[in-house]
């Protein structure tokens, strides 16, 4: 059997990236470099660097380099600020071809003071794009002249394109927030009960929605890494007592250096579906090991399963049997897409992350069904391939996975940053079932 | 008109262009049978993949060449031809075209010398490849679109047997205007060669079973025979020489070349129809002529309701020109035309048109949406763009009428019919319907507020844009 999978696979080069569960014994391979020609529909690390910090609302975030990933990423998600609007702006040296010969560090210093003088703020992120290194510009120094010049924090971003794929882009800019979050002189005191939240981006204001459910059970988000954050939130981020991580794959290598260096331990979490809500609120309240706590969350469970659950139940019975592919960014949302699909009735025959890691990818074997397809940085061939071969009725992706499913006349869930509706918690699983059901249960399929 | 040709600041504050590359990869997409690969990160393929992508709601394949930091460091040519290998094979296109990036320019690649030592290489001496350095930092994606298609011609165009087929030229404009264009040629029985047309490629029908390199575009055989045609119609007045494609077949065949505006607005289109029939004896049909009077009709029908519209147009050079004369020739005047672009040939062009008009506008080069959104604060009521105008809409309350590439935040962008007489139609309607309901939106609480209650006697700031009579 292993034979005739790896046989029909699109490209020899990714054979180890795709398995079948129950037909292999090997482990997939993945968070290797895109497969130059395949079409990945991965972006590059500049995109994994911009997509964790564009959320700091009050950040100045400039990019370095020419025009085109500026444009490319101007206001283009759905993060939701309740205080500044400073980060929907996207601010470029908008490099030309002389500053390529010359170099452009003196212009990045003028950029900054220009920038700073029309938006007083904080703290300036500034962003590395494939030629900045190539043309010799020295990020750090006009970052630390520009620092001390105007006593803000000018962080430089590691985010040149090529240096890696969109993974080593979370993890450049975790650095810039271990940077930004390392406590002057005086040590902050640490605060009972308090959690920072990492790798929620509060797109359609989800995590304001976490944060209620924690204040219900008496714990209080400090600070969350990155949605709807700000200078000086973050800058007592390390006073937490616990740092919970739901987007793993962006966040882990921070939640690590914090554990290292302040003594913050972490968990992972998930507050995708009900079954992960529900447990991961139960893991964070136990890690305190206060009854009064457990007796809110236990009510508070009750309280909100009860509101869903009838709901949940009628579109299970509409949905029931109908097969899903996933195809998203990272690995977090993958598993509890599982989970959340089985609330509702439905299999996953076909799944696989742009970014999603070892551990990840051994969770998903175990959760999935025998013959389900499981693959790491998919292309459009690929994709087509399984969906069509799995019939799959439903497939779970962002802007550029959506028109190949329409095309192939399959149903289709925005599970990206640019969505304007929430997924997380209760509210969040009754949505998703909402979608699930308005796409699959469309009139239009029947013309086509 | 006050020019303020370039951006003298050092930071580009929420951009009015894209770049190069993305406009190659559009040309391209308007050839039979192709496919695409960007030399450079993987990054670039994508983004602009998804950009494309959510414009025309079709999936886009490119290719990338994914250079990692070996290959910027000892070269990119295993990766190219990795990238090529595999592109072919899974898709099998019948054209490729190769397009740099940032990154691959810098490092200095020589796409040229590596595609033919690799056709060579592979043995496939039939396919043709188009090359195109295209950094992003050469330009914007408007000089990425044409310059690709000088390249196109370049490579493809042929020394042939004259013909009475004509060569047009498009501009960056819908699949539906394309379609249209198209339709007329049709009607008047003209023989021709259209170059890039995505009016299927990026506009397919719904049809089963799903085919990854779409049906349609350009026939190459066609553009091989470019070279005998007996002239050229480009609608690209806007244009240097070195991006023009019709000047290459003009110098190198002799074929004789029209440089037109993009036909919207009833003197643009009637310079189309007058220079088609010149050049092919035919006729213009009675159904473009209704189609005219129709327009002639809808102008005056709205004709007052336009006279309160003070415009903000900002976009591609070509598309701003004929958007700019059609607001002219409706009293929509222009307070703000703006462009990524650096483009002297369209300054001196609008230069021209804004002479007669009777509003102080601004023309802005290099410009960026900070930039347009402090010069049209008060002044403009009225937006014509893409989607990154809705910033416009958010801060000054300047409503927008979605206009041209990319169009993210609506649906049917592939669809918008804008060209000749028909086109411009439906884009006055959309023109003056956006000023209708914005007026109606504030008419009753601002004249309560004015004459009832006696307080802010000058007009709301939607309204505003209205009142300039500055003449």
């Amino acid at each position: 059997m292993q034979k005739s999978v790896l046989q029909d696979t699109v490209f020899h080069e990714r054979e180890d990236s795709i398995i079948t569960k129950g037909k292999q014994k090997k482990q997939l391979t993945c968070d290797t470099a895109s497969v130059a020609g395949c079409v990945s529909q991965r972006a590059c690390v500049y995109c994994g660097a911009r997509v964790v910090l564009n959320p700091v609302t009050d950040a100045i975030h400039l990019v370095h380099g020419p025009i085109g990933c500026a444009s490319y990423t101007w206001d283009i998600r759905g993060s939701l600020s309740s205080g500044s609007e400073l980060y929907r702006n996207s601010f470029s040296t908008d490099l030309k071809e002389k500053d390529v010969i010359f170099g452009g560090e003196k212009k990045l210093a003028r950029a900054i003071d220009e920038l700073v003088a029309e938006y007083p703020t904080k703290v300036v992120f500034v962003y590395a794009t494939c030629i900045v290194g190539v043309i010799g510009d020295d990020l750090e120094a006009v970052c630390k002249a520009a620092s001390a010049k105007h006593q803000i924090e000018v962080i430089p971003v590691q985010s040149s394109g090529f240096a890696g794929n969109k993974a080593a882009g979370y993890r450049a800019a975790c650095d810039a927030l271990l940077r930004l979050i390392k406590p002057s002189q005086k040590k902050n005191k640490p605060k009972a009960s308090t959690v920072n939240y990492l790798g929620d981006f509060n797109l359609a204001g989800e995590v304001w929605i976490i944060k209620d459910y924690l204040k219900q059970i008496g714990i209080e988000l400090n600070v969350a890494f990155t949605g709807d954050s700000h200078y000086e939130a973050l800058k007592n981020a390390t006073t937490a007592s616990l740092n919970i991580i739901q987007c793993a794959g962006s966040m882990i290598y921070l939640a690590q250096r914090m554990e290292e260096l302040y003594a913050i331990p972490y968990m992972n979490i998930s507050f995708l579906g009900l079954e992960d809500t529900a447990a991961s609120l139960r893991r964070i309240v136990d890690s305190f090991g206060d009854p009064e706590m457990k007796l809110c969350l236990e009510e508070l469970l009750v309280r909100e399963t009860s509101k869903v659950k009838p709901t949940l139940d009628w579109y299970r019975e509409r949905l029931q049997g109908k097969k899903a592919a996933i195809y998203v960014g990272g690995g977090f949302k993958a598993i509890s897409l599982i989970k959340q699909f089985r609330e509702i009735g439905i299999d996953v025959v076909m799944i696989g992350t742009q970014t999603g890691r070892q551990e990840e990818y051994q969770t998903i074997n175990e959760l999935v069904d025998e013959g389900t397809v499981i693959l790491d940085d998919a292309n459009p061939s690929e994709l087509e391939k399984f969906m069509v071969e799995k019939g799959a009725h439903l497939l779970v992706g962002g802007v550029k996975e959506r028109p190949l499913a329409y095309k192939l006349g399959i149903a289709f869930i925005d599970h990206n940053h640019d969505r304007k509706h929430p997924l997380s918690g209760f509210v969040g699983a009754v949505n998703l079932a909402k979608e699930v059901a308005t796409t699959l249960c469309s009139p239009v399929w029947q013309y086509v | 008109m006050s020019r303020k040709a370039t951006n003298f600041r050092d930071v580009n504050e929420n951009p009015c262009n894209m770049c190069m590359p993305m406009g190659g990869i559009l040309a391209l997409k308007g050839l039979e049978n192709s496919m695409v690969i960007l030399h450079g990160s993987q990054g670039c393929a994508t983004y602009m993949r998804r950009h494309i992508a959510e414009h025309f709601n079709e999936p886009i394949d490119v290719a990338s060449s994914s250079l990692n930091e070996k290959g910027t460091v000892y070269g990119g040519e295993k990766n190219l031809k990795q990238g090529l290998d595999n592109m072919i094979k899974a898709y099998r296109p019948g054209v490729i075209g190769i397009l740099t990036t940032c990154l691959a320019d810098t490092i200095g690649e020589d796409i040229d010398r590596i595609s033919q030592d690799y056709l060579v290489e592979r043995g496939y001496t039939d396919l043709p490849v188009v090359t195109v350095n295209s950094p992003g930092y050469g330009g914007t994606h408007a000089e990425g679109y044409w310059l690709t298609l000088r390249r196109i011609v370049e490579k493809l165009a042929r020394k042939t047997e004259p013909h009475t087929g004509i060569n047009i030229f498009v501009p960056n404009i819908s699949p539906a205007d394309i379609r249209e264009i198209k339709r007329w040629l049709e009607l008047m029985q003209v023989s021709y060669t259209l170059l890039p047309d995505f009016s299927d490629t990026l506009d397919r029908p719904y049809q089963r079973p799903y085919r990854k390199m779409p049906e349609g575009g350009t026939p190459l055989a066609d553009i091989a025979a470019m070279g005998g045609a007996a002239a050229t119609l480009q609608l690209g007045v806007t244009l240097e020489d070195s991006m023009s494609p019709g000047r290459f077949l003009e110098t190198e065949f002799g074929v004789p070349l029209y440089n037109l505006p993009l036909p919207m607005g009833v003197t643009n289109t009637d310079l189309f129809f007058n220079q088609l029939t010149e050049i092919t004896g035919k006729k213009l049909p009675a159904e473009l002529q209704q189609e005219r009077g129709r327009l002639l009709d809808c102008m005056i029908d709205s004709h007052k309701y336009n006279g309160a519209g003070r415009s903000v147009i900002f976009g591609e050079p070509e598309n701003i020109y004929a958007v700019t004369r059609t607001c002219l020739e409706n009293g929509i005047y222009p307070v703000v035309i703006a462009t990524g672009s650096k483009n002297p040939q369209l300054v001196t062009l609008l230069e021209d048109l804004l002479t007669h008009s009777p509003v102080r506008c601004t023309v802005l080069t290099e410009a960026d949406f900070a930039t347009i959104r402090v010069l049209s604060r008060g002044k403009a009521n009225l937006a014509i763009g893409s989607s990154d105008g809705r910033y416009l809409s958010e801060r000054e309350d300047i409503p927008l009428v979605r206009y041209g590439f990319p169009i993210h935040d609506r649906t049917g962008g592939q669809r918008l019919l804008s060209v000749g007489y028909r086109g411009t139609t439906y884009f006055l309607d959309q023109l003056t319907n956006t000023l209708l309901e914005n007026k109606h939106k504030h008419y009753r609480k601002s004249i309560y507020q004015a004459f009832y209650l006696g307080i802010n006697k000058t007009l709301d700031s939607a309204e505003s844009g209205g009142e300039q009579h500055v003449l």
